[in-house]
């Protein structure tokens, strides 16, 4: 329930104009809300006199049940020139797909965008039944306040049972801020997801870096909330026959609502590195690396490879590549085809990051390094002297 | 001006064993710390204080009693106080309930509040969700995955360099906002023995759910939206084949003919 404060209300009419539901009106010199509020709370953080607050209770078992559907918040790459999902969108759809399956419901992909031109066949094809597509000038690019206000909006009136968001860092930017918004619980990173017995989604996630899994579930509150690392589960199978009805959702943003401005924009590119979560070959680069100056050889041979250089939180603070190319549980998770391990000792928070890399090759210096437990092949001996040599192999075998 | 830096104390995660037969967490000998990323955190701020007069800032951590090390730890590197937030009514938080806590107490603590800093995640739960959590709770605007903490010169406005998945931005608010840190280019000064000494006697603080103003059954375990059923090891790993004691021209060789054979050398 909403209550309005009247004493601190100065009737400035921001809440009037936020609301994505028309569900505000001023009565003899009083605000008043209507039937049409979903409580989605986008008023409480425009107000700036904490006039408005929401009152939530738990609800009964045949609350829950009106919840129903899994949705999909589908991420857009907005490095393309035509906005299109990213690929751990189209990992969520898959599983999402199998859960929809599960509990007999469909399945809803939301898009958020400013774009006329954006994809909207895609998330049909890997399973999705609907899109909602919520389009304003002001989604041109990722902004907390602006996403979290749309997506509460459309989870609110639409009432799905579960809610699936890449953990990428706008996905770990957005999911908290609607789940405390519409108090919900959210569970992060999970590397399973299942509907049980009682219909419920037991979310499993790695925990203390990885040492232990924990089955979690959400038994008091809908929807169901969870983030899913890229690459953890498969992309589905492409039915390019299989269509989704798009629905337009009215969108009411204002400007005075986002209250982050970017002022600045300094992105990496460089030449034969592509994102190391969508990598087909990466050489990781270790402590053992010993100094910056030893990561050129090692970019050769990802480069010789057709791959590129990726590394672990020891030489990401050490400032010897950014962060942008660091695997780990502080990282990115990646899944590439080959996973060269150089100089690595393989803490369980990296191996967190790149153990469901397809084949794995590990060199080190110390036989009783983790990451052995995980290679196709592992070598003992310095990576440094080894890989550099391997380089020159590959390159005689070009010449041949 | 008033910062505010949550801070959580975590066991040594490297360090964590598995016992084999109940699947649970072997809890003993395992070192607390400061969780990382929190230090980082402070950092910023300390790096604010020196820039800015008349900064101070408020530590706080929700943990078991022995949190207090944590927070005197924060004292020795340059926090101005520390506040505990502990009782047994809070254990078993989930992320909503501790950050639900974390915000009431920081409203009764420091009501008059600035910037408040966090780091991006903990290294326990890696869960990073506290802190925007927080944000909302308060209201405040978020700033997530910061390397770079500054002020306006008015000082009415945070710019933070945050780190984005192609690269960096730079991010304005108006304070009062929130912000989650990462590691900076901010060098840390080792505490000396006079700031060990010094850390002991600056204020420490007590909150206990008495304290806030939030129902029993709204804490804790009770409070919380999520529950663990189970807890078990993760999945076995493959072993593949170890090779050792060869010569360099030697390994190349085998770590050649291995990547021809799977093709990745065509």
């Amino acid at each position: 329930m909403l209550i309005i404060d009247h004493e601190r209300c100065t009737l400035c009419k921001l809440c009037i104009r936020s609301c994505p539901f028309g569900a505000f009106f001023v009565e003899e010199n009083l605000l008043q809300v209507n039937e049409s509020c979903t409580l989605c709370g986008t008023c409480t953080n425009v107000c700036r006199f904490n006039a408005l607050h929401i009152e939530r209770k738990l609800a009964s078992s045949e609350e829950l049940a009106k919840y129903k559907g899994v949705m999909v918040w589908i991420e857009l790459d907005d490095a393309a020139d035509l906005p299109k999902p990213k690929k751990v969108s189209l990992e969520l759809l898959g599983k999402g797909h199998q859960l929809a399956n599960d509990l007999g419901e469909e399945l809803i992909a939301v898009v958020l965008t400013d774009s006329e031109a954006v994809d909207l066949q895609t998330p049909g094809h890997y399973g999705a039944d609907r899109v909602i597509l919520c389009r304003h000038d002001l989604l041109k690019t990722y902004s907390t306040d602006g996403f979290t206000s749309v997506l509460c909006a459309v989870i609110s009136s639409n009432k799905p049972a579960v809610v699936l968001y890449g953990a990428t860092p706008h996905g770990r930017d957005l999911a908290p801020r609607v789940a405390a918004r519409l108090k919900l619980g959210l569970t992060a990173d999970c590397t399973g997801l299942e509907i049980d017995e009682k219909r419920q989604l037991v979310q499993t996630r790695p925990a203390f870096g990885g040492n232990i899994m924990a089955s979690i579930i959400t038994p008091y509150n809908r929807p169901q909330t969870s983030t899913v690392r890229p690459n953890v589960f498969p992309i589905p199978a492409l039915d390019d026959k299989h269509q989704a009805v798009v629905e337009n959702f009215t969108v009411t943003l204002t400007k005075a609502a986002i209250r982050t401005r970017v002022v600045e924009k300094n992105y990496i590119e460089e030449g034969c590195e592509e994102s190391i979560e969508n990598a087909r070959v990466l050489v990781a680069a270790g402590r053992g690396c010993q100094k910056a100056s030893n990561l050129e050889l090692l970019r050769t041979l990802a480069c010789q490879l057709g791959g590129g250089l990726a590394g672990s939180r020891a030489i990401v603070e050490q400032g010897w590549i950014p962060h942008t190319q660091q695997v780990g549980q502080s990282g990115t998770t990646v899944g590439p085809e080959l996973y060269i391990a150089a100089g690595i000792s393989g803490a369980i928070q990296h191996q967190v990051g790149m153990s469901s890399s397809k084949t794995i090759i590990a060199v080190n210096k110390d036989p009783e390094a983790a990451i052995f437990k995980l290679a196709d092949l592992g070598v003992v001996g310095d990576a440094q002297e080894i890989l550099p040599k391997l380089s020159k192999l590959i390159e005689q075998d070009v010449q041949k | 001006m008033k910062i505010v830096v949550c801070i959580k104390q975590v066991p040594e995660v490297t360090n964590v064993q598995v016992d084999p037969e109940t699947g649970t967490l072997i809890r003993e000998g395992v070192k607390s710390i400061l969780n990382p990323f929190c230090e980082y955190a402070l950092d910023h701020a300390v790096r604010l204080e020196q820039e800015f007069d008349d900064v101070s800032i408020s530590v706080i951590s929700m943990g078991p009693p022995q949190a207090k090390d944590a927070l005197l730890r924060c004292l020795e590197l340059g926090a101005d106080e520390g506040i505990l937030v502990t009782d047994r009514k809070f254990a078993g938080a989930d992320s909503w309930v501790t950050a639900l806590t974390l915000a009431e107490a920081i409203r009764l603590t420091v009501p008059d509040y600035d910037l408040i800093l966090v780091g991006k995640q903990a290294i326990d739960g890696d869960t990073a969700q506290v802190g925007p959590e927080i944000a909302e709770i308060l209201s405040l605007p978020q700033i997530t995955y910061g390397i770079e903490v500054g002020l306006s010169s008015t000082r009415k406005q945070v710019r933070v360099k945050q780190e984005v998945e192609r690269g960096y931005e730079v991010v304005e608010a108006s304070l009062p906002a929130l912000v989650t840190c990462s590691k900076g280019e901010v060098v840390r000064r080792a505490p000396s023995f006079l700031d060990v000494l010094n850390a002991r006697k600056k204020p420490m603080r007590s909150v206990s759910a008495d304290d806030l103003r939030i129902p029993a059954e709204e804490l804790g375990l009770k409070g919380s939206f999520t529950q663990v059923v189970k807890v078990f090891p993760p999945p076995g790993k493959k072993c593949g084949r170890l090779l050792q004691n060869l010569e360099t021209d030697q390994a190349a060789a085998e770590i050649f003919n291995f990547l021809k054979e799977k093709r990745f050398i065509e």
